[in-house]
């Protein structure tokens, strides 16, 4: 397998504590005062010239969130958090800029230096599909959000043609607020949880798409975050709208420096899918775990729901999760509409003093409803992973359908996995399955692979691709290739 | 001098009271050479055949091992494929989601780039797992299965013979390759080896019981007892020991 080969030579080019994505990119910027008051609120609402009604919005989120206590059943353990020090809204200083000739040289190089094409011209010949000869070239339209503001939205014309609607969410706000008014927090709540609430109040940037009736979107839609600055919260928005019957793949991508000190980043994604239509949701996250002692790396406490609205709609998550010192984060599915289908890919890779709590919570409240859960938490180092998952089904959900199957794999024997299903059923119809499996990498399993000439990372690297095949094979083809060298990368120092 | 030059060899179970098992072995093996190590069961046949391929449960405590005058004993498990060493596992393990083919490609480039070679081709690849496989009855269907994942004793067997035949050794440790084989299976396993035999490889086949060797007709055969080889002698030997056991060996230690 030519990646095998190209992750190991990857790993080996990169030392333990080296991450890979922790340049600093050196750039004026304009903050918020630090701190958080209603003032913070008012500041980031007016910078993005906000119509009355969501400031409103926003200034409700915040004085229930002052109320509200920080979740703590999760198994995680992490410092509190210094609320009061953080900035709530950091933005590179340049006005808007109407083309990308326009953009700061510092923050193109950035995203390039990233490998995110956000040039047109360069998306066309970057990104290659590795779907084998004659497959062609992918194209991607990507949203680059660069800390709290969207730097970059590319292919907005040709996507407008096709009438799909993506564009910063700070921007459809002013020119769809009809959409936005309609779906903004109808799938998570202001009220949902301490976190939601947090960024509902100060949610400074993330995508809008919107995808009319009967249009199946023509290219895949991407965004990519970025925290730059020190000691600056991410807060980002994320809201897609499928209408009836369209069709829509979207991935984002996450990246931020190297610092001693901890960051927050907690967003908020809303998904909706109207009758008949399908969202696939893709994430590889690879914000900075934090050094092999634990120093540093991203608080990562994300709110990501889809709301099956529709009857037949399908909402499906994939993620491979490989950063952030604490992950919290359980991407849900609502199966209102009759016939729809949940589901959910997941990989979690936790390597040195990482903590990862994450899983998803699949909610039946339609007619024959089905949902799939496919997850696989992978522990090397220190690290503790845990799959936290919620399968409900409510007493009108006539038919439902569940199937689980979780497997966790150990390297080495300082790190722990852990497994806690919820099952709860009040319909006697539904009929749920859960398989369970934890594994160690065996020493006979390492031995064989090296008798047949593969050194001990080598080994490794084919053992847990081997492991997470069937949730990589759920990626769009050209981010497949691409999660397979993160997750060597990831593991990197996990084998002797 | 010998191609693989085993110099009493001492060894013992890694750990403060690890046992020794083995006791003083010597045995020379030259290229085109078949051997075949006979022996009851716990004379440690399996355990010279761990050491030679490296597996770290084991310690030497004396003795030398070289492979072309080169230490052997000095390199890593993976070096030590590089340079010809293949160990056909009685009870191969299963690496579930990496498919047989991969897993055979991964192996071999690994193999060359260590050797300095360039990564093989893959139509070159394809075609040559294709005409290995189809002597071996082994359909392509296997060939995208997991590896050794559901497969048939006599299956896992035959892809042993494969990755031989595929990766190509210096010298090839066939250990109790026959073990739970019927004897249509052994019959398979023992053409694909033959086929492998050659002026440039030798071989060493383990084995408990006499059958295999009337496939797989060895040019030398020895007797390991307690750690250590007490009898040699010619094809011949093989025959005596199936007509009187291994009585008289184990008396003798008694």
């Amino acid at each position: 397998m030519p990646a095998v080969q190209e992750t190991v030579e990857q790993v080996r080019s990169i030392d333990v504590d080296q991450y890979k994505y922790g340049f600093f990119t050196d750039i004026e910027s304009e903050k918020a005062p630090k701190g958080l008051d209603e003032d913070t609120v008012r500041f980031i609402s007016a910078k993005k010239g906000e119509p009355e009604w969501l400031l409103e919005w926003r200034l409700d989120a915040f004085r229930r969130w002052q109320t509200m206590q920080e979740p703590k059943w999760a198994r995680v353990d992490y410092p509190p958090i210094p609320y009061q020090e953080l900035y709530y809204y950091s933005a590179p200083k340049q006005k808007a800029a109407k083309s990308i000739d326009e953009i700061d040289p510092e923050i193109l190089a950035t995203y390039e230096k990233l490998g995110i094409p956000l040039r047109e011209r360069d998306a066309l010949l970057g990104i290659e599909s590795t779907g084998g000869e004659g497959s062609g070239k992918a194209r991607v339209a990507v949203d680059a959000v660069f800390d709290s503001v969207s730097v970059a939205t590319t292919f907005k014309e040709e996507l407008a043609k096709a009438g799909v609607i993506f564009m910063p969410i700070s921007e459809a706000v002013r020119e769809h607020p009809e959409l936005v008014r309609k779906y903004l927090g109808s799938v998570v709540p202001v009220t949902d949880n301490f976190f939601a609430t947090l960024n509902s109040a100060v949610f400074s940037d993330g995508s809008f798409v919107y995808v009319p009736k009967g249009v199946r979107c023509p290219m895949e839609l991407s965004t990519y975050f970025r925290i730059n600055e020190r000691n600056t919260g991410q807060f980002e928005r994320t809201l897609i709208i499928a209408d009836e019957g369209s069709y829509v793949s979207y991935l984002e991508g996450c990246t931020a420096p190297m610092r001693d000190e901890n960051q927050l980043h907690a967003a908020v994604v809303e998904l909706v899918a109207l009758a008949d239509a399908e969202i696939k949701y893709s994430t590889v996250q690879n914000w900075y775990p934090g050094d092999s002692e634990g120093k540093g790396g991203i608080f990562n406490f994300v709110t990501k729901r889809g709301d099956c609205r529709g009857d037949r709609s399908k909402i499906s998550w994939t993620q491979v999760e490989t950063g952030s010192a604490i992950t919290w984060k359980y991407p849900s599915c609502i199966l209102r509409g009759d016939e729809s289908q949940g589901e959910f890919y997941s990989i979690a890779i936790s390597n040195g003093r990482q903590q990862v709590d994450s899983g998803t919570k699949m909610i039946h409240l339609g007619k024959n409803t089905s949902s799939r859960i496919i997850s696989k938490g992978i522990a090397a180092g220190r690290s503790d992973n845990t799959y936290r998952g919620l399968v409900s089904a409510h007493r009108k959900a006539t038919g439902a359908r569940n199937f689980t199957n979780c497997d966790s794999l150990l390297i080495g024997d300082q790190c722990g996995a852990h497994t806690v299903p919820y099952i709860e059923s009040k319909n006697a119809t539904a009929h749920f399955e859960h398989e369970a499996t934890t594994s160690k990498i065996s020493e006979d399993q390492l031995f064989y692979c090296q008798q047949r000439g593969l050194d001990p990372e080598e080994a490794t690297a084919l053992i847990v691709n081997g492991f997470v095949k069937d949730v990589l094979q759920q990626l769009p083809m050209e981010f497949a290739v691409e999660a397979q060298k993160l997750i060597s990368v990831s593991l990197e120092g996990s084998v002797g | 001098m010998a191609m693989l030059d085993i110099d009493n060899l001492h060894a013992k179970i890694e750990g403060e009271d690890g046992k020794e098992i083995l006791k003083g072995l010597s045995l020379k093996v030259n290229p085109g050479e078949v051997h075949a190590i006979m022996g009851p069961n716990g004379s440690g046949k399996s355990t010279l055949s761990y050491i030679l391929a490296g597996k770290e449960d084991y310690e030497v405590t004396e003795g030398s091992v070289t492979l072309d005058g080169e230490d052997l004993l000095e390199m890593a498990i993976d070096e030590r494929a590089a340079k010809g060493v293949f160990l056909a596992f009685q009870y191969p393990i299963e690496v579930p989601g990496v498919a047989t083919m991969t897993f055979l490609r991964s192996a071999l480039n690994a193999q060359r780039k260590k050797r300095g070679e360039e990564e093989i081709s893959t139509p070159d690849f394809l075609r040559l797992v294709k005409d290995k496989a189809a002597g071996l009855g082994i359909s392509q269907d296997m060939l995208k299965r997991g590896v050794n994942v559901g497969f048939s004793g006599g299956e896992k067997k035959r892809a042993e013979i494969l990755q031989m035949a595929v990766l190509e050794p210096k010298i090839a440790i066939l250990d109790e390759t026959d073990s739970g084989l019927d004897i249509d299976a052994l019959k398979i396993v023992s053409e694909g080896v033959n086929a492998l035999r050659s002026p440039e490889r030798g071989m060493i086949v383990i084995t408990h019981y006499q059958r295999l060797l009337n496939h797989i007709v060895p040019d030398f055969v020895h007797v390991m007892h307690k750690g250590r080889i007490v009898r040699s002698g010619g094809k011949e030997l093989a025959l005596e020991l199936e007509a009187n056991g291994y009585a008289e060996y184990q008396q003798d230690a008694a």
